[in-house]
């Protein structure tokens, strides 16, 4: 973005304040602009002709600084980059990085569909949403222009997941196309050696193409340069990922290109891939998917935005997604949630009564896994300053005079309301059970030290 | 005379305008830059069909004009076989690539030695030295002087673990001396930490100098620097570590912690009068972790170079956003010349287990697809945690599993520019078309 405040803005908004945008004001629109939480589309009067130069200019202003670029069509398409920060506190990261795992065109159809399958129905939930996979990403090992559409057809009769058709084969890639064109796949990659080929089938097709100079970023721009030049500007740039010896290369070439097109270096301002499997060329097994997953966390870390991977084990997606939910989640979002109790299914006078504290993360845990087990409770949720429940016992957050505040503010008697009178505090609280015995009057059950265990813990300690 | 450098296309652009004008004068030489440098008569050919056409219209407004006519070389266009090929150029645009160093980095983070050996007047073999970055940890910008570090945990009493870490310490949960060993001859632990948490009065009540005895055996049994902690009682915490500081005065160890929400100048003098670095412990919050650095300093007395931060570490899905962020922040505070919080950092990485994907059997979740063997998720997570918070900007990693250990320490060394113990060099260069068994 060219401009960072919404007064700068405002200057290209109507300034009718007509409020159709939704906001109250053009200025709370512009600082809506500012913060990227809308875009300029979404002011209807500045898409008349009379703005048709303001919305220009403003758009242009607007455009983020890591150039956007979208895989794939539809529901499933990924959009990729679109960055202008370098640290997430200083506003947040936009479009998380897009995870492809591999398939390869020397499968057993079997074994493709199953892998397909495995990819595309894969999912973690976690407060309140599901974690998933974005891509497959299909290699040529055949080094066979028929047999790789063959298996593209069949990928994509079995997902709707958006593809990257990976060869350094111009021929390879364009029987690849010749069937997956339309969907917009990604194609990598283009290299010093092929690109003239690679960029005609890039133009011809329409679609996105990754640019590949390992540990050359000079090759690297003088690649996507050249591609710009010839009108193709949906580019990847691909800088190598080097598993071990070459890493701290690797890492550095990331960082710089991420800085200079942050910086305004436009040449290079383009979403960057890393390629984790690359650690398969020189070791299996449980290693390699360990290993892996370190470079996957490293480069969703710092600026990879779409990355392929082979291991498709639950020890490897579970940390991988993981680490970009937290590289991409808002900062900017509350830390708390509001205490009070609160009901979660239908709780009556026999429902337990549990305890615990308002950072936000640990009550949408606990509410879902009560929740997911259809447990019908109350939920006590005290103000913790928006800490976890075993760092506030710790530091005082979590006492019993605040888990009393908390019962009496909320005007809520547990004595009246229940017929056992009992509040459950977590397993990690254990430490506060005679304070709050003392403090309450009310009798203090030990729950366990995880809300997964609920149920568990339910079936031994509560109806009985 | 007129000069202008424009770009190819802003220059067809010009001229197809030129050419629809009457009774325009140029005045002037025209000369065309191109980006990349050379010109002449091999670079033209090579930028290509737009050139050629540059070229004769230029040609014709000179005509046209009367003037030099023939200065810049009449070319055919060439022939194409399609309108598309025709948009690529016929040979790459050369070009390099470079970008600045952050200027703005010009403060260095304090260097924290811990552990002193004979010639400091204390019994350790080893020293470690944390901090004195001057960028961000493995930047390009400047070099990163120090490792990073691993430290063990050991805990005075047998405590409840994940099965995956348990495995590994069943031999040894009864003494302290001996886990202590192991770690150091087994796991490859820079550092062990002993946490001396049966002396929280819900849990055992051991007195301080009880507890101050482990330290001493601790002392005895390895000869790499100690951090000594308490049981986060923090009423009971400061007499307990003023002990344990007497215990092992001269050795240089690392008293965790102070926090603000307890008696810390007790903890600090016990720190500065036995000769020790102390651990500054803030709950996620930056400006608190000022606060505590400026009290130790100020109202304490405690030296800059005794001084190591601990800002809370969440595990990966268990807040781990906030930890990497308020880590980051810290770090680039200190580098661009906050005195308050420029010093080395520590985690307690052992967290990670917190996290149920690290032990639980199955999903709580019946919505989740297979969670999967559970040993091999423990270790990735602790390694995850610790790696992403490596990034942001910690130092000093606490932790548990030793494959976590040499997993962490082996890709920071590579991203130092070692080879993290990798024996031979990987050629990446047909991961699309390599096979892979099983
Ligand atoms: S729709 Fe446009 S003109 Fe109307 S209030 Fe919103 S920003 Fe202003």
């Amino acid at each position: 973005m060219k401009i960072n405040s919404p007064l700068q803005a405002y200057e290209y908004l109507p300034k009718t304040n007509c409020g159709d945008c939704g906001e109250p004001t053009c200025m709370a629109f512009a600082s809506h602009l500012i913060d990227r939480s809308m875009k300029a589309e979404e002011c209807p009067p500045l898409l008349g002709e009379e703005y048709n130069d303001n919305y220009n200019t403003l758009a242009d202003l607007l455009a983020p600084e890591i150039r956007e670029v979208v895989i794939g069509t539809g529901d499933h398409a990924i959009t990729i980059g679109g960055d202008d920060v370098l640290y997430r506190h200083k506003l947040t990261f936009f479009n998380k990085t897009a995870f492809a795992y591999d398939v390869w065109d020397t499968m057993s159809e079997e074994e493709l569909v199953k892998r397909v399958n495995d990819i595309q129905n894969y999912k973690k939930f976690y407060i309140g949403e599901f974690l998933t996979l974005d891509a497959v990403a299909i290699r040529c090992t055949s080094g066979d222009a028929d047999q790789f559409a063959q298996t593209t057809a069949k990928v994509m009769e079995t997902t709707e997941l958006p593809l990257l058709l990976c060869s350094l084969d111009p021929e390879v890639l364009g029987a690849g196309l010749a069937v997956a064109a339309d969907r917009k796949p990604l194609i990598y990659a283009a290299t010093t050696e092929n690109w003239r080929d690679v960029a005609e089938l890039a133009l011809t097709h329409n679609v996105p193409v990754a640019l590949s100079a390992p540990n050359d970023p000079d090759a690297l721009k003088s690649l996507a340069l050249t591609f710009a030049s010839a009108g193709i500007t949906d580019l990847v740039l691909d800088p190598g990922t080097f598993p071990t010896d070459g890493l701290r290369d690797s890492f550095e070439n990331f960082l710089k290109i991420r800085r200079a097109g942050i910086d305004g270096q436009t040449d290079i301002a383009y979403p960057l891939m890393a390629v984790p499997m690359t650690v398969w060329e020189r070791s299996d097994g449980i290693s390699a998917a360990y290993w892996e997953s370190v470079l996957a966390s490293i480069f969703t870390v710092r600026y990879g935005d779409i990355m392929i991977m082979h291991s498709i084990e639950p020890y490897s997606l579970l940390p991988e997604l993981h680490i970009r939910d937290t590289v991409y989640t808002d900062p900017r979002k509350p830390v708390m949630v509001d205490a009070g109790v609160f009901e979660v299914g239908s709780p009556d006078r026999k429902s337990p009564v549990f305890i615990t504290a308002n950072f936000a993360l640990t009550y949408y845990t606990v509410e879902s896994d009560l929740a997911s087990n259809d447990i019908d409770c109350y939920l006590g949720v005290v103000d913790t300053d928006g800490i976890g429940v075993e760092a506030a016992v710790a530091g005082g957050q979590l006492n019993a005079a605040k888990i009393k505040d908390m019962f009496d503010s909320a005007g809520f008697d547990v004595q009246e309301k229940t017929d056992h009178g009992a509040v459950i505090l977590p397993g990690l609280a254990a430490r506060l059970q005679g304070d709050v015995e003392d403090e309450t009057g009310l009798t203090v059950m030990i729950g366990p030290p995880d809300s997964g265990q609920i149920p568990r813990w339910m079936e031994s300690k509560w109806e009985s | 005379m007129t000069t202008t450098t424009i770009t190819l296309s802003d220059l067809n652009k010009l001229l197809e305008n030129v050419l629809e004008l009457k009774g325009v004068t140029i005045e002037g030489d025209i000369e065309i830059e191109f980006e990349g440098g050379g010109g002449g008569q091999e670079l033209l050919q090579a930028v290509g069909y737009e050139i050629a056409q540059i070229a004769a219209r230029l040609n014709n407004v000179a005509g046209m004009m009367g003037g030099p006519a023939g200065q810049v070389p009449y070319m055919q266009p060439m022939t194409l076989p399609s309108p598309i090929q025709s948009r690529i150029p016929q040979e790459l645009i050369p070009a390099s690539f470079d970008v600045d160093p952050v200027s703005e980095w010009k403060h260095g983070i304090e260097e924290v030695v811990l552990g002193a050996t004979s010639s400091d007047g204390g019994t350790r073999k080893t020293t470690v030295t944390l901090g004195g970055e001057h960028a961000l940890p493995f930047y390009f910008d400047a070099p990163m002087p120090n490792p990073n570090y691993v430290s063990i945990d050991v805990f005075d009493m047998p405590i409840g673990m994940a099965r995956a870490v348990r495995m590994n310490y069943e031999d040894v949960l009864e003494s302290p001396a001996e886990w202590a060993k192991k770690v150091v001859s087994k796991f490859g632990a820079d550092m062990v930490t002993i946490h001396l948490i049966s002396t929280d009065p819900s849990i055992k009540d051991t007195s301080a100098s009880d507890a101050a005895k482990v330290v001493e055996d601790v002392l005895q049994a390895v000869d790499v620097p100690l951090i000594i902690g308490g049981s986060g009682n923090p009423d009971k915490d400061p007499e307990v570590l003023e002990k344990a500081a007497e215990a092992a005065e001269g050795e240089r160890c690392l008293i965790a912690s102070a926090n603000l929400n307890m008696d810390y100048q007790r903890i600090a003098a016990a720190a500065k009068e036995y000769g020790h670095a102390i651990l500054s412990w803030t709950q996620l919050e930056i400006n608190a972790q000022k606060e505590l650095n400026r009290k130790l300093m100020k109202q304490c007395g405690i030296e800059r170079c005794d001084i190591v931060m601990d800002p809370t570490t969440a595990a990966l899905g268990y807040g781990l956003d906030y930890a990497y962020s308020n880590i980051e922040r810290i770090r680039l505070a200190g580098l661009i010349g906050d005195q308050e919080l420029n010093f080395p950092m520590s985690s307690g990485t052992t967290n990670a287990w917190g996290a149920r994907e690290s032990w639980m059997a199955v999903s709580p979740l019946k919505e989740d697809s297979d969670w999967g063997p559970r040993e091999y998720r423990g270790p990735i997570w602790e390694i995850t945690t610790g790696l992403a918070l490596a990034l942001a900007g910690v130092d000093l990693f606490m932790m548990m599993h030793p494959t976590s250990v040499q997993v962490l320490k082996s890709v920071t060394d590579m991203l130092r520019g070692g080879d993290g113990g990798a024996d031979a060099a990987t050629d990446v260069s047909d991961w699309v078309g390599m096979m892979i068994e099983g």
